[in-house]
């Protein structure tokens, strides 16, 4: 079994291996030590060496003490993040009672009017009001507007944070290679990993515990195309505003900015998709919306009920897609139509 | 010419790399272009340029790519920061200039013209040309105003409202003046402004640019890597090559007396004729029977010449300007004048 108990006895560390060890163990050990073939040899892993020497740590050891570590600053965090994030749940509960306590006859004229007015097209306007009646029709209308407000909300936090981080890395190139592997890393880890050290943090029943971990999942393409939209601004513009003595100020908000818009508008469609993706995961960590009814038909394996609910989140998705594209068209078109 | 200096560039050295400013007495002692790459890694950009560029006269600056024309034109509004030297605009040193002085000074005393127009495309044409009193507070009324004066000038009346991809190259450019002209700055720096265009628009703008000088006496100091054009425009030519000054002066002189064998291969490929002016090759007057010469301005062209006696070659010209008789020269003097010169130094190649 252990292969590197000889190691050990070699090195003269078994009198410290052994300090708090049962001697019959120690006898087993050596016994089984003698016998082991070059065949099994086992890769002196954590938990091999220690079969071997018991004061070597497991691996489960190095996991529970990122716990206990975690558990550690975990008060010194919570007070300094829960203040800090309280607006986030009181924006979510915010929106969630206007979207859902508004009666079904003003907000869908509302909505579609809203859409009609940003997008400047009827045909749109159409196709938000056809969705919306099919929502109420098949009743799930409450989930779809609960998912609506989550995702609103969490988009305006993404781009009021994101456009500003993006506009500073794209102005410092050690800035950006400080947070270009934090973004790498939030959008690879599995989503249900981030959402663990938010479970430790907050209640479960705080709406910014799934506020926080959608936001954090879809603010990367915001940052990410703000970034490259103001790097990628035609070099010679920027010199013509320098000649004619712009400072900074004026020069992000009269060149850079307007000129990355488009590119800013396409990270934030991309950020819409994805707050979409992960309300629905949020589920699991009681946001309400379309995704509690997939949860229930995972859980329940009621296929007819999930089916449906995944497919009012597909009308969902189609429709924030071609409201936010359409948006971002008309961006474009101001700006180079001509 | 007792015209004042207006930009006057001493002992300007650039060496691009970290730590450039070691590196300049090393330049100073003779090390050259290749060595310092090979040895220092940093690239000598431009070295030990004394140029004194006069107000209202048009300076051009020559050389092909590489030749940091390109570079030398960005110091003086200090887009890029020289290693070593002074760039005196009116005297003062603008190094000294820091923050808003800084700032101040490239919107109300040297505006540029690009060669790519550089023209933001967000922006109406009217609104790109007042950028410069945009920049510095004027009214919209006043901006306006200023703007639809220069754009019809320069003949784009009833497209203030368009915006720059609508409009040609060639159109383009002109707002890229506009711009310029709105500034009203004494200093014009061109940049290119004409390579980006076909031959026949780029002709025209040339035209376009010595009439408006006629009337606007601004001090301009044009880039250019084409000799034709560099010597429509010039009053004063500088030839740049690998980031020194092989030579400068009046640009018929240039071509009469080339420096170096550089600038000779330059001069082989233009069309002397059009170039050169009767007083360049004109021989003085010493009381010979001028009877049946023909007059001629001091500035023609010799082409012109040949043409208005329709290539006849027992012709006899005297030139006169202001309605004194200054010199004179016959057909064998054109003929002479068309063999390029060689420069001193033979050139065995």
């Amino acid at each position: 079994m252990s292969s590197y108990s000889g190691l050990f006895d070699i090195l003269g560390m078994r009198d410290w291996c052994d300090e708090d060890k049962k001697p019959s163990l120690l006898s087993l050990g050596k016994l089984k030590g003698g016998e082991a073939n070059w065949y099994d040899l086992n890769f002196p892993s954590l938990d091999n060496l220690h079969e071997a020497c018991s004061k070597v740590p497991q691996t489960r050891d190095f996991t529970a003490g990122i716990e206990d570590g975690f558990l550690a600053i975990r008060p010194a965090l919570r007070t300094v993040l829960d203040p800090l994030t309280q607006p986030l749940s009181w924006a979510l509960d915010g929106a969630l009672w206007l979207f859902t306590s508004t009666p079904w006859w003003a907000l869908v004229p509302l909505l579609t009017l809203l859409c009609v007015f940003f997008t400047k097209s009827w045909k749109i306007g159409a196709l938000v009001l056809s969705f919306m009646l099919t929502f109420l029709f098949i009743d799930h209308y409450d989930h779809a507007m609960q998912t609506l407000a989550i995702i609103v909300v969490c988009t305006v936090i993404c781009v009021l944070v994101g456009v500003p981080l993006g506009i500073a890395m794209s102005k410092s190139d050690r800035l950006q290679r400080m947070i270009t592997p934090v973004l790498d890393m939030l959008q690879t880890l599995p989503t249900f990993v981030y959402l663990i050290p938010l479970i430790f943090l907050f209640k479960i029943t705080e709406p910014k515990l799934y506020g926080l971990a959608i936001i954090l999942y879809a603010i990367v393409p915001v940052v990410r195309l703000t970034n490259l939209g103001i790097r990628l601004v035609d070099p010679d513009v920027i010199e013509a505003a320098e000649a004619y003595g712009l400072n900074k100020r004026k020069k992000l908000w009269g060149v850079e900015i307007p000129l990355a818009l488009p590119t800013i508008m396409a990270g934030v469609n991309q950020t819409i998709m994805m707050s979409l993706a992960m309300v629905v995961i949020a589920s699991l960590v009681s946001a309400p919306g379309l995704g509690t009814l997939v949860l229930d038909g995972i859980n329940n394996l009621r296929l007819g009920v999930g089916f449906v609910a995944g497919f009012a989140i597909v009308l969902l998705a189609i429709l924030l897609d071609r409201v936010s594209k359409a948006a971002l068209d008309r961006v474009n078109a101001t700006q180079s139509n001509h | 010419m007792s015209k004042k200096v207006k930009v006057s560039v001493q002992g300007l050295y650039k060496i691009f790399g970290d730590d450039g400013a070691s590196k300049v007495d090393l330049v100073k002692n003779g090390m050259t272009k290749a060595d310092l790459l090979d040895q220092h890694g940093h690239v000598l950009g431009l070295q030990d340029i004394n140029v004194d560029m006069k107000e209202g006269e048009i300076t051009v600056i020559m050389g092909l790519s590489g030749s940091g024309k390109s570079t030398l034109i960005r110091h003086l509004n200090r887009l890029i920061e020289p290693t070593a030297g002074k760039i005196l605009l009116d005297g003062e040193d603008i190094l000294s200039l820091q923050g808003d002085d800084l700032l101040e000074m490239r919107r109300t005393r040297m505006s540029m013209v690009f060669q790519k127009f550089a023209l933001f495309p967000h922006r109406t044409v009217a609104e790109n040309a007042a950028l410069a009193l945009e920049v510095g507070g004027a009214s919209k009324q006043e901006q306006r105003a200023e703007a639809e004066k220069w754009l019809a000038r320069l003949g784009l009346k009833g497209f203030e409202d368009s915006y720059p991809n609508q409009l040609s190259g060639g159109m383009q450019q002109r707002v890229g003046i506009a711009r310029a002209l709105c500034a009203h700055s004494e200093v014009m720096l061109l940049d290119e402004a004409f390579s980006a265009l076909d031959p026949i628009i780029r002709s025209q703008m040339q035209d376009l640019l010595l009439e408006l000088q006629k009337e606007l006496h601004k001090t301009i100091i044009f880039i250019t890597h084409d000799l034709d054009e560099a010597l429509k425009l010039a009053d004063h030519l500088v030839i740049l090559k690998d980031g020194y000054v092989i030579q400068q002066g009046e640009p018929q002189h240039i071509i009469l007396n080339p420096s170096d064998v550089y600038i000779e291969r330059f001069v082989t490929d233009i069309n002397r004729a059009r170039v050169l002016r009767t007083r360049s090759i004109m021989k003085p007057l010493a009381g010979q029977d001028l009877g049946v010469a023909l007059p001629v301005s001091a500035d023609d062209n010799l082409e012109s010449v040949i043409e208005m006696v329709n290539g006849d070659t027992s012709k006899s010209f005297v030139v006169e300007s202001d309605g004194q008789q200054l010199g004179y020269f016959d057909m064998h003097d054109i003929v002479a004048a068309m063999v390029p010169q060689r420069a001193e130094e033979e050139w065995v190649g």
